[in-house]
C-alpha cells in the first residue's frame, strides 16, 4: 500500500496510531506508577483524537460521541481515579523493580511483528485503507497483556488491562468506523465498572497481604506439597 | 414478547430493589420471589415458542437453541435462591459476612441472572459480549465476599484472567463486524446475529477464521477450557456456595452458547473452502485437552469445591469437543449434556454447601461420615456424584452415550481417549467420595438444617431425562440441532 495515496486525514490517523503504539512501549518500560498513569492518560487522549479525526474524515456523527466518551473515560476519569488511589495507598514514590526490562521490551517488539503477521491475510485483501491500524491495535492489546504478565504491582497490572481496552477501542474505530452505539455504551459502562471494582480490590488486596505485590498472592496452587504446608500454617 | 421482557428484566429491577432493601430476612424471600417471576416469564416464553415457533424482535432473538437454555437458567436461578436463603443466613449468623455484604450478595445474585438471560436472548453479538463481561463484574465481588486472603486472591485472578480473555473476544467481535461491513448492504446491522446468519456465506473466510480464533480464546476462558481455566477452580472454591452453583451451572453454559453461535457463523463463512472444519477442529482440540487434563486433576484435589469445579471443566471440555465434531448426533448429545450437566452440577454444589457446613471445612480429608451424620446430605452427594460420573439411569449417561456413539461414527480412534478420560474422572471422583460419605463419623458432628428440595428436584429431573426425554423437549433439541448442525436427528 502506498502511503502517498492516502488523504491527509488518513495519514494523520496513522501518525496518531503510531503514537498510541509508542505510548504502549512507554507504559511497558515505565517503572514509576504516577508516570505510568500519565502515559496511560496520553494514550487515551491519542485514541480519542484518532476517533475524532475519523469522525471528521467520514462525516459520521456518532463517532464524535465515541471520541468524547473515550476522552472522558480513558484520558480523564480513569487516570484521575488511579491517581487518587495511588495517593490514598501512599504509592507516589513507589518505583517498581522490574525483572529483565530489556527482555520485556524485546518481547514487545516481537509482539508487534507477530501482530503484523497475524493481520497479513487481512491486509492483503485491500478491504480498507486503515487496515494497518488493525495490526497496531492488536499490538496495543497484546502489549497490555505483556505488561500484565511482566509486572507484579497490582496498579501496573490494571494500567496494562486498561491499555488493552484502548487497543480494542482503536481497533473498533479504525477497522469498522465504530461499533453500534448501544455496544459502545455498553463497553464503556463495563470499563467504568471494572475501574471502580479495581479500586475496591486494591484496598482488599492491601488489607489481606499488606502490599500490592501480586506475586505474594500465591496461596491457591495446585502443588500438593505447598497445599500441605499451607494447611500446617492454618 | 411480554413474557420475554418479564424473564429478562425482572432480575434487573430486582438487583436495584435488593440493593436498596435493608432487611436481611426479607431480602432472602424477595430473591426467591424475583427468581420465580423470572422463571414464570421463561415458561411463558417457552409456551410461546412451542405454539408459534421462533421469533425475532428489534433487539431479541428467540429460537429453539436459546429458549431451553433460558428456561434452564431461570429454573436453576429459582432453586439456587431457595437454597441460598437459609445457607447465607447461616453464613451471616456465623459472622463471616456483614449485613452490608449480604445486601451486595443478593443484589449481585439478581444482577448476575440478568446478565445471563440478556446474553442468551439478545440478537446483538456486541450486547452479548457486554453481558458476558457484565457477568464477571457482577460476580467478582461475590467471590471475595468472605475477605480471606484466599478469597481475595481468587477474585483477583478471576477478574484479571477473565478480563484479559474477554478482551480477546471483543477483538474477535470487532473483526467479525469488520467482515460484516464488507458483506452486508446495511453495515449498521453488522452485529445482529440473525442478519449475519442469513448472510454467513458472504462473510470473508480469512477474516472470519482469524476472528473465530480470538472469539474462541475469549469466550473459551469463560468456559474454562484448558489452558485458560486457572481462574475457575479458585473462583468456585473461594466464593459462597450458591455462587459456585450458578457459576458452574449457568455461566459456563452461556459462554459456550456464545462460542457455538459464533461457530455457526464461521462454519457458514468457511463452507466449501479448504479448511471448512477449522472452527470444529479447534473446538475439538481445546475440548479434548480440557476433558483429559481436568480428569487427571480431579485426583489430586484436597478441597471438595475445587474437585467439583475440575469436574465442571471436564464436562465443559466434553461438550465443546462434541460441538466441534458437529453432525446431528454429536450436537444433539452436546445440547442434552449441557442440560443434564447444569442440573446435576448445581445439585452437587448445593449438597456440598450443606456438607461443608456439617464438617465446618472444605478440606476433603476432614469431611467424613456424612451418611451417618445426616443421611439426606450423604445420599444427595452420593447420588449426585453417581449421576455426574455417568451412571445409568441418569441423564448424563444418555448424553455421554450419544456423544460416544457420535465419536465412534466420525473419529473412531478418539473414542478410546474419551473412554480413558471418563474412567480416569470416575476414579478421581469416587476415591474422594467414598470416605466422605461412608467414612467413620468424627466426634461431635451434628446435622445442620438443610433444605434438600432443590437437590431432589434437580436429580429427579436428571433421572427423568435419563429414562425418557419428554416429546416437546426432544423436538426442541432436534430443532436446535437442525439450526447448529444443519440437519435433523430425529
Amino acid at each position: 500500500m502506498n502511503l502517498l495515496h492516502l488523504t491527509l486525514t488518513e495519514q494523520a490517523v496513522f501518525v496518531l496510531a503510531a503514537l498510541v503504539l509508542f505510548t504502549s512501549f512507554a507504559l511497558l518500560a515505565q517503572a514509576r506508577l504516577l508516570a505510568a498513569v500519565h502515559a496511560f492518560a496520553w494514550q487515551g487522549a491519542l485514541v480519542a483524537a484518532a476517533t475524532a479525526l475519523m469522525a471528521a474524515a467520514g462525516g459520521e456523527s456518532h463517532l464524535y460521541l465515541s471520541a468524547a466518551l473515550t476522552l472522558g473515560l480513558k484520558a480523564i476519569l480513569i487516570p484521575w481515579m488511579l491517581h487518587r488511589l495511588i495517593r490514598r495507598l501512599a504509592l507516589e514514590r513507589h518505583v517498581e523493580s522490574m525483572t529483565h526490562p530489556a527482555l520485556v521490551t524485546m518481547a514487545g517488539a516481537a509482539i508487534v511483528i507477530f501482530c503484523y503477521w497475524v493481520v497479513l491475510p487481512i491486509a492483503r485483501l485491500e478491504l480498507a485503507a486503515t487496515r494497518n491500524i488493525l495490526a497496531i491495535s492488536l499490538s496495543v492489546v497484546l502489549l497490555g497483556l505483556l505488561m500484565m504478565v511482566a509486572r507484579r504491582q497490582a496498579v501496573s497490572q490494571v494500567i496494562g488491562f486498561m491499555s488493552m481496552e484502548n487497543g480494542l477501542f482503536l481497533a473498533a474505530v479504525a477497522a469498522t468506523s465504530g461499533m453500534p452505539l448501544v455496544v459502545e455504551l455498553g463497553v464503556a459502562f463495563d470499563v467504568l465498572v471494572a475501574a471502580v471494582l479495581f479500586g475496591v480490590f486494591f484496598l482488599q488486596i492491601r488489607d489481606s497481604i499488606d502490599s500490592l505485590d501480586v506475586d505474594r498472592l500465591n496461596r491457591l496452587t495446585e502443588t500438593e506439597l505447598e497445599a500441605a504446608e499451607q494447611e500446617g500454617e492454618r | 414478547m411480554n413474557a420475554l421482557l418479564l424473564t429478562v428484566f425482572t432480575p434487573a429491577v430486582g438487583a436495584v430493589l435488593l440493593a436498596l432493601l435493608p432487611s436481611l430476612p426479607l431480602a432472602g424471600w424477595l430473591n426467591i420471589l424475583l427468581s420465580t417471576l423470572s422463571l414464570a416469564g421463561a415458561v411463558g416464553l417457552a409456551l410461546d415458542v412451542l405454539a408459534g415457533g421462533p421469533f425475532t424482535t428489534a433487539n431479541f432473538h428467540i429460537d429453539a437453541f436459546n429458549v431451553y437454555l433460558v428456561v434452564l437458567t431461570a429454573f436453576i436461578g429459582v432453586t439456587t435462591s431457595i437454597f441460598s436463603r437459609p445457607y447465607m443466613r447461616h453464613v451471616c449468623d456465623s459472622g463471616r459476612v456483614t449485613h452490608r455484604h449480604m445486601r451486595l450478595y443478593h443484589a449481585m445474585f439478581q444482577g448476575f441472572m440478568f446478565t445471563m438471560l440478556l446474553a442468551l436472548t439478545t440478537d446483538n453479538l456486541g450486547v452479548m459480549w457486554v453481558a458476558v463481561e457484565g457477568a464477571t463484574l457482577a460476580t467478582v465481588l461475590l467471590v471475595s465476599l468472605y475477605r480471606t486472603p484466599e478469597a481475595v486472591e481468587a477474585a483477583w485472578k478471576y477478574f484479571i484472567l477473565c478480563g484479559v480473555g474477554i478482551a480477546q473476544a471483543l477483538f474477535g467481535t470487532v473483526l467479525l463486524y469488520f467482515a460484516a461491513q464488507h458483506a452486508l448492504a446495511d453495515p449498521a446491522s453488522g452485529l445482529t446475529w440473525t442478519v449475519l446468519y442469513a448472510h454467513a456465506g458472504e462473510l470473508h473466510p480469512t477474516v472470519m477464521s482469524i476472528a473465530f480464533v480470538f472469539l474462541l480464546v475469549g469466550y473459551g476462558t469463560k468456559v474454562g477450557l484448558v489452558p485458560l481455566h486457572n481462574w475457575l477452580p479458585d473462583a468456585h472454591s473461594e466464593g459462597p456456595t450458591p455462587m459456585s452453583a450458578v457459576l458452574s451451572g449457568l455461566l459456563l453454559n452461556v459462554a459456550l452458547y456464545a462460542v457455538v453461535r459464533l461457530k455457526m457463523l464461521t462454519d457458514g463463512a468457511l463452507a466449501g473452502g479448504d479448511d471448512a472444519q477449522l472452527a470444529g477442529h479447534l473446538m475439538m482440540g481445546f475440548g479434548l485437552v480440557s476433558f483429559l487434563v481436568a480428569g487427571l486433576f480431579l485426583h489430586r484435589q484436597r478441597d471438595i469445591k475445587r474437585m467439583f469445579s475440575y469436574s465442571s471443566i471436564e464436562h465443559m471440555g466434553l461438550i465443546t469437543f462434541a460441538f466441534g465434531i458437529g453432525g446431528p448426533l454429536a450436537t444433539f448429545g452436546a445440547l442434552l449434556h449441557m442440560l443434564v450437566h447444569s442440573l446435576t452440577k448445581s445439585a452437587i454444589f448445593v449438597t456440598v454447601g450443606h456438607a461443608t457446613h456439617i464438617a465446618g471445612t472444605q478440606t476433603i480429608d476432614h469431611i467424613r461420615g456424612l451418611i451417618r451424620t445426616q443421611p439426606a446430605v450423604g445420599w444427595g452427594l452420593l447420588l449426585g456424584v453417581v449421576a455426574i460420573a455417568g451412571f445409568p439411569p441418569f441423564g448424563v449417561f444418555t448424553s455421554e452415550f450419544l456423544l460416544l456413539s457420535a465419536t465412534m461414527q466420525s473419529w473412531p480412534w478418539l473414542t478410546v481417549a474419551l473412554l480413558v478420560g471418563l474412567a480416569v474422572a470416575f476414579a478421581g471422583l469416587f476415591r474422594h467420595l467414598h470416605p466422605m460419605v461412608y467414612g467413620a463419623r468424627p466426634e461431635g458432628q451434628i446435622p445442620v438444617s438443610a433444605n434438600m428440595l432443590p437437590v431432589m428436584l434437580h436429580l429427579g429431573l436428571v433421572l427423568w431425562l435419563g429414562l425418557s426425554i419428554p416429546d416437546f423437549l426432544s423436538r426442541w433439541l432436534d430443532q436446535a440441532t437442525q439450526l447448529i448442525a444443519g440437519s435433523h436427528l430425529l
